[in-house]
This record gives C-alpha cells, structure tokens and sequence, in this order.
C-alpha cells in the first residue's frame, strides 16, 4: 500500500512533478502511463526513497519514504530506468549482493537467490557475467534484484523498453504473475502494455495526475460516442425509421448498397447501456434481418490522446478524438 | 554495510586497481629497504618515509572509481534504494579501501624482523619501526577519506583520479610551498581569499546550487574583509599557519623521528572522520538534485 500526498518535485526553475496525490492498493497491477517527460521517472524515483520530493509526503506499508526510509524502504524493490548492474560480476555474484545489501542473512541466501533465478528465469545465466549478456537477460537480472527479501511493492520503470517481441511477452507474463501476490507499479508510455498488463491505470501528464482507474473504466468514462457498423437486408429509410427511435441514439450515417442491403454508421453516446440488444431488437422488430453488426469502441489510445490534448488547451473542447477498429 | 564492504574490497581485488596499489608499494618498499640497510643503516623508519610519495599515485589510483564509477554505470541508483542509511553505504566502501591500504603494509612489516635475522651488526628498532607502520597507515587512512570525497564530487573517473592527484600533490608539497608565503597580512588576507574562493567551488559541485555558494562565499569574505580591517596585526603570519596546519604529509614526520605521536593520530582520525561526513554529504545532496 502507497499513499502519495500533494508531492510536488521541482529541478530549480523547472517542475516535473506538481501536487501528485493517489493511493496504491496492494495486489493490484498499476500502470503509470504518460508520455516521455511526463514526470514519470521522477514520480518512480521519488517513491523508492532514490530522489528526495521538494513538498509532499509518500508512506510505504505506513512508513513515510523521507522520515523512516530505511523501514519504508526494506519494502520496496526498484528496476530503474537502467538496471543498476555491476557488469564486472556474475548473475549469482550479483543478486547474493544486493541480498545482503536488502539484510537477507547468509543461511536464507541460497533459498533466496533460486527464488528469484526461477521467477524471472535466469536461472541457465546465473554463472555468467552481466557484461556478457542481451539485453533482455539483463533487464530480467533488474528485475530479479528488485524482487530480493520479497518486498511488498515493485517498482518498474520502462521494464520491457528495448526488448524484442517475445521478451516483451515474457517479461509482461512475469509482471502479472508477479502481481498476484504482491503491488507492482510500472511505467509505460506504451498503451498496449497497460492493456495487457495492468489492473489500474494512472494517467499522467506535465508532472499532473489527469486521470485514473481501470482500463475500461478510463475507456468508457471518456469515450464521448461509441460507434456501431450495421448491415442491414432493408432499404435506408426504412432502417433510418427502425432506428431512430431507440433511446441513446445520436446519429446515424447511411450508405445503400446495390443488392438492396443498407450498412449504417451508428453513434450512441458512450454511457448508454445495452445497446447491442436495443440496436438488433429495433431492427428485428420490424422483421429487418441483421446481418452484421459491430461496436467500436474509443481504446485506451484515444483517451490518453484526448486527455493530454485537453490539458495542454484548457479551452478547446475535445471531441471523442481519433478512432480505429478495437483494441490497441 | 558489510555486504557493501565485501562487493567494495571484491571489485579493488578483481580490478586490478588493489593489485596495482599494492605493487607499487612492494616494489618500492623493496628497493627502499635494499638501499637502506645495504647501505649499514638501521632506520626502517625512513623507508616509511620515502614512501609516502608513493600515495600520490596511489590514493588516486585506489579511491578514483569508488563513488564517481557508480554513477556511470548508474548503480548508485541501486545503492540509493537499498534500506541501508548513507553513512553506512559510505563507510562500507571507506573500510574497504582502508582494508586494501594494510595488506602491502602487512607484508611490510615482516622485513624488519627478517632484516634483523639477516643483519651481521646492529638490530633495527622494532618499537620504532612499527610506531611508523601505524604512523603510515593512520595517514593513508586520512588520505583515502580524503580520495573518496573527491569522487563523491566526480562525475567520470578519469576527473575524478585527475582531481584527487592534484590534491595529492598540493598536500605533499604544502610545507615547502609555505615558505615561500609571505607572512604579512596582505598575503594571509589574499591567501583566505583563495580559500574562500575554493570552498565556493566544492560547495557549488555539492550542492549543484550557485546562488547559494556564492551567497555563502561572499558572506564569508565579507567576514573576512571586515576582521581584516579590524585587526590586521592578527593576519601576519597567519595563512601561513593555517597552511602548515593543513600540511597532512608534514604530520608524518614525527614518526620518522622514533617520536609515537598521539596527537598525530588523533589528526589523521580527525580528517578521515570529517571527509568521510563530507562524503556522506555529498551523496545525500544528489538526492536532491540529480
């Protein structure tokens, strides 16, 4: 559990970090999504006691990070950035350092170093030298030590940035199965990742926390319209008429086709419930047969895009934003 | 702390950096003990003496990577998140470094005792010759804390082995180079100027904060300015006695005199106790602005 209060980090003249107030429960995957300078790294460092906040308070498990750090700290594991590794040493070398950096004694150590070597499977690496391995080995090295003397909450900051696609997968399998018995924060600017990956979504932009929740919650929550594909066996007027009065309905684009089909382009405002059924039902009703219909949804991206773009002009109104078939 | 003191003395050991230190002072030690007691004479404490040059290259050598390589490689990141406080971390590798200064010095110890199974006339002094050994140390020890702290400041360890040479050399030469300071007023007030205007400059890579080095430093050579017009009879001689009390080499002379100078070691604990706190500082300042 983290509770971040009014923390505020400023660089002389230059804020990246203004007023972030959010709690982070435990056994909940969290994204930290935002783009490059959002303020993200700096919120990451802030909350594993590594960089010191100009105003605000952070508790860990109910310590505070600033006056208890050590307690608050000894329950936490941090990937930065860039895997703090000592690339004179061997995998085993390591990890059985930072162990007993973390204060695990020397009879656990073994136990705990196969723990973390099969977790994050680097267990074929474990004799080899950091220097010697891909980058993917080495990240999974980042990971593996932050998750030494089995601390409650992860931090991970970019972890699958300059991966390729199968260690992405890897690497998000074992971010979810780290999930399940413990919190882990991590940062993206990546949406497809918070899709697959996260349970909650804090959305952050120019130091400022703009919106948070689950993935379909921030979906729905800012999707202004949802747009339906219908194909209907009936001529326009006579689907225009069918559908029109179905409640949530806001426009309906038609185009007819040769063969005496109609496909329209429906609009429903996006807190409208059950409109699947509605749609079919209405057609159905007047004996029109359906033969397709399809919900398109504004994704993850769309949200994200819109929000920025309305924080960076208060003033503009942002419709919607750019759609495309499902999800990211 | 002790995880951090092994990984330290593991990495001295394995970088060949230790290893180095440690040839240096053999090597030297060895031909130094040759041409002494070749030559009949039984003063072990000499060839302690003449060795002490050999920290020029050596503190450099042994203290460049400590702090400075950490931060290029990005793993202070790692020792900043570790539930350990900042004094420990720092103490670790002090200690550790300490640890690599003894062991050519162990190996020194033994050859009074086989110069003395081998000589044909006259003993070395054993009480003597093993006053000086701590003697050495106890001046490595402060030379070393010295060496840290200037990596702290560093952010390559190429500047930083560049740096702590220049220290290193300055205080080597810093007795003979105050004689040639003048002891009247004006030069001891033109001297603190000098001081001032360094202290200005470490405070401002600590802190990564002009403005506040340059309040601090100009508050203190207001201070100066205004003592200085008070009572300009007190500054004659003075830099000169700051300087000689700076000079860490020139403590070591005592101990080539046979003299076990307490107050001598109580000194060298002093620096290594007050630059080993700077360092902690320095590291916990990068917690703030980085």
């Amino acid at each position: 559990m983290i509770e971040v209060s009014h923390l505020t980090k400023r660089y002389g003249s230059r804020t990246a970090v203004e007023d972030l107030t959010f709690t982070v429960e435990s056994g909940v995957v969290y994204g930290f999504l935002g783009p490059n300078g959002a303020g993200k790294s700096t919120t990451m460092n802030i909350l594993a006691g590594c960089l010191a906040a100009t105003e605000g308070q952070v508790t860990i498990d109910g310590y505070d990070i600033f006056d208890q750090p050590v307690k608050a700290k000894a329950r936490v594991g941090y990937l930065p950035e860039q895997p703090p590794l000592y690339t004179g040493m061997t995998v085993r070398e390591y990890l059985s350092f930072v162990a007993r950096a973390k204060g695990v004694k020397i009879p656990a150590l073994d136990a705990e170093l196969d723990r973390v070597l099969a977790v994050t499977g680097t267990v074929e690496v474990a004799d080899r030298l950091i220097r010697n391995l891909s980058k993917g080995f080495r990240q999974r090295v980042g990971i593996a030590q932050a998750l030494l003397a089995d601390p409650s909450v992860v931090i991970l900051d970019e972890p699958t940035v300059g991966l390729d696609p199968l260690q992405i997968v890897e690497i998000r399998q074992l971010i979810r199965s780290l999930g399940k018995d413990r919190t882990v924060i991590l940062s993206t600017h990546i949406l497809s990742e918070v899709q697959t990956v996260c349970d909650k979504v804090l959305m952050i932009h120019k130091g400022h926390l703009i919106a948070g929740g689950t993935p379909a919650e921030l979906e729905e929550r800012f999707a202004g319209r949802a747009t339906y594909h219908i194909t209907a066996k009936a001529g326009l007027a006579e689907a225009r008429e069918a559908l029109e009065p179905v409640p949530g309905v806001l426009d309906i684009q038609a185009h007819e086709d040769d063969a005496g089909r109609c496909r329209l382009e429906v609009s429903v405002a996006g807190e409208a419930r059950d409109m699947d059924e509605k749609l079919s039902f209405a057609l159905s009703d007047r004996r029109i047969p359906v033969l397709r219909l399809e919900r398109e949804q504004a994704s993850l991206e769309d949200v994200f895009l819109a929000l920025t773009q309305e924080a960076d002009a208060p003033n503009e109104t942002v419709k919607g934003g750019r759609r495309h078939d499902g999800h990211l | 702390m002790t995880a951090i003191y092994e990984k330290e003395l593991d990495s001295q050991l394995n970088g060949l950096t230790g290893y180095v230190y440690g040839a240096l002072m053999l090597l030297f030690g060895g031909i130094y003990v040759m041409a002494i007691h070749l030559q009949g004479s039984i003063d072990f404490t000499t060839v302690l003496g003449s060795l002490t040059f050999i920290y020029l290259p050596g503190i450099p050598l042994l203290t460049m990577r400590s702090v400075a390589e950490e931060r290029r490689q990005k793993t202070d990141q790692l020792l900043y998140s570790l539930p350990m406080s900042m004094t420990k971390i720092v103490l670790g590798k002090y200690f550790a470094l300490v640890t690599v200064m003894a062991m050519p010095l162990a190996v020194l110890s033994l050859y009074p005792p086989i110069v003395n199974g081998l000589a044909t006339s006259g003993a070395i002094p054993l009480k003597a010759a093993y006053g000086a050994v701590v003697g050495f140390f106890f001046l490595g020890c402060a030379l070393a804390a010295v060496g840290l702290f200037i990596s702290s400041l560093m952010e390559s360890v190429g500047l930083a082995a560049g740096a702590c040479f220049l220290v290193m050399l300055l205080l080597y030469f810093l007795s003979p180079l105050t004689s040639y300071v003048s002891t009247s007023a004006l030069t001891s007030f033109i001297g603190f100027t000098v001081l001032v205007l360094l202290l200005g400059v470490i405070l401002w890579r600590m802190t990564k904060n002009g403005g506040f080095a340059l309040v601090f430093s100009l508050a203190l050579e207001g201070g100066l300015g205004v003592c200085y017009a008070l009572w300009p009879g007190k500054f004659g001689g003075l830099f000169a006695d700051v300087l000689g009390q700076l000079a860490v080499f020139d403590r070591f002379d005592s101990f080539t005199y046979d003299i076990f100078d307490i107050r001598s070691l109580v000194y060298y604990v002093t620096v290594a106790a007050v630059f080993v706190f700077l360092t902690v500082q320095s590291m916990e300042r990068r917690r703030w602005a980085s």
